[in-house]
């Protein structure tokens, strides 16, 4: 530490709430500033002396976190309104104060944390594995081209952290769309040669209720990716799979 | 305005596809009968830049097509009257945040919606004063009505706002429309496919700008 931060301030206002059925409220803190300080160290420092500005003692700040470098996705939330993960946000390159809120596209739970389990079940639903041997062994699966593992890695790294969902206009109460996220893994899972077995089922979501008719290409999912999926390019491949899937079922019906 | 808070998802298995179908004729519905009729229209009345007996001449010719009624109830009121209804059901159940996050296709997701109501009202007042109204009334439409019309500055100017709202509209729905048809799959096509839509907007909305002034 340089004598010249030791005094330092970090301002910073989190939008809290005590329960999930509380209402949720502004409260200021500020905490000693480090050099390479990012978002959650500064949580941290108010974890260590739960102190608001007015000098009162409150209820520490709720937070989730846990890899602490950008690959679990525990620690997503609205950093100066938009979102993205407290763990690679480096405080000094913030303006002031650093306003911090939760993701509210999914339930708040208490401060910032939220529920993000629709993801998880966005993931059952679309089926995101590949079937193994079951009862009997189904044999060695078929050889992946090092382009197509390319390809397919970039989908592999999908954290669900929710930033996708987050700043998608159409993921909101009034509309049933499952989200960006749900739609990369479908992607993901009809590409690997033995996932595509289930690739139909997939399908079956893409053109269903909460699928890809939802999305209108506003493209914000692609932008605010921390780990960098070409979601539109996903949303893309599968609007001609699904248009295609959709119109080759009817037919043979 | 919806809140932005999502309920749980539910576990049954998706058999509704009205959605998905409605979105696809929504978008074939705006690209081919309207888009197509839209851009007819403008070069149709680009004809008035050369003279209002040319653009008399033409509109007779275009009233003379047999079974006219019928060809404009089915490929124009009625794709237009679903694109629409579909349209503004599209804009509820969304929520714009340009505010927050201000990308360049975010801002034009906004518009889209903001000049498809334009549009739409527009389109109506349009039709009305030149189609069903003189039907009804029995007024003939030529190069001097829409002269007349047009020399109030409040109608002039809303007839600029429109004509480019629909030209915007029209231009911006063909690349999403490649998208939703999985034409453009990557950014840089659909990079490509921005700049080539961009120039079709120059274009229709400069040559339309010009057919307007030209009945001043
Ligand atoms: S492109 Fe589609 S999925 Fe992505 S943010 Fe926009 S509406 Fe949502
Ligand atoms: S696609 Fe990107 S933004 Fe969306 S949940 Fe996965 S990692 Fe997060
Ligand atoms: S703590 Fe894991 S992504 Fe930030």
């Amino acid at each position: 530490m340089t004598a010249t931060t030791v005094d330092k301030l970090v301002q910073l206002k989190v939008r809290r709430k005590d329960s999930t059925t509380g209402e949720s409220y502004w409260e200021e803190f500020s905490v000693p500033f480090r050099t390479n300080m990012n978002v959650i160290s500064a949580l941290m420092e108010i974890q260590k002396n739960p102190v608001n500005a007015k000098g009162e003692k409150v209820r520490s700040v709720a937070w989730e976190y846990n890899c602490l470098e950008e690959v679990c996705g525990a620690c997503s939330m609205r950093i100066n309104g938009k979102v993205r993960q407290a763990c690679s946000t480096l405080v000094d390159r913030l303006e002031q104060p650093i306003t911090l809120e939760p993701m509210d596209t999914f339930p708040v739970e208490k401060d910032l944390v939220v529920d993000r389990s629709r993801m998880f079940n966005a993931l059952q639903k679309i089926k995101g594995w590949v079937p193994i041997d079951g009862t009997y062994g189904l044999g060695s699966g078929p050889l992946i081209s090092a382009d197509h593992q390319q390809e397919a890695y970039k989908y592999s790294t999908c954290m669900t952290c929710g930033c996708c969902l987050e700043a998608c206009p159409n993921v909101n109460s009034g509309s049933p769309f499952i989200g960006p996220q749900a739609m990369g893994q479908v992607k993901y899972f009809n590409m690997h040669p033995t996932g595509s077995l289930q690739k139909n089922e997939r399908l079956e979501v893409v053109i269903g209720e909460e699928g890809i008719a939802n999305c209108g290409s506003s493209q914000n999912c692609v932008q605010v990716c921390p780990k960098g999926i070409p979601l539109t390019t996903a949303i893309a491949e599968l609007n001609r799979d699904g248009n295609r899937y959709a119109l080759w079922s009817w037919l043979k019906k | 305005m919806p809140s932005n808070t999502v309920t749980q998802l539910n576990y049954t298995a998706s058999t509704r596809k009205s959605r998905f179908v409605l979105s696809r004729l929504h978008s074939l519905a705006g690209l081919l009968p309207l888009g197509i009729f839209m851009v007819e229209h403008l070069l149709s009345n680009a004809l008035a830049i050369f003279g209002a007996e040319r653009y008399n001449e033409h509109i007779a010719m275009l009233q003379a097509i047999p079974f006219l009624p019928l060809f404009e109830i089915t490929l124009i009121a009625i794709p237009l009257l679903f694109h629409a209804i579909y349209g503004i059901y599209l804009s509820f159940i969304s929520k714009p945040n340009a505010n927050v996050y201000k990308y360049q296709r975010n801002i034009y997701f906004m518009l889209q919606r903001v000049t498809g109501i334009i549009t739409l009202i527009f389109v109506i007042y349009h039709v009305w004063s030149f189609r069903l109204g003189p039907l009804l009334s029995g007024t003939e439409v030529s190069h001097s009505l829409v002269s007349e019309h047009l020399a109030n500055p409040f109608i002039f100017v809303f007839y600029i706002t429109g004509v480019i709202s629909a030209i915007f509209h029209f231009s911006n729905g063909i690349t999403t429309g490649l998208i939703t048809w999985g034409i453009t799959a990557g950014p840089a096509s659909q990079r490509v496919a921005r700049k080539i839509c961009t120039g079709v907007f120059v274009i229709l909305a400069g040559m339309a700008v010009v057919s307007l002034f030209s009945f001043l």
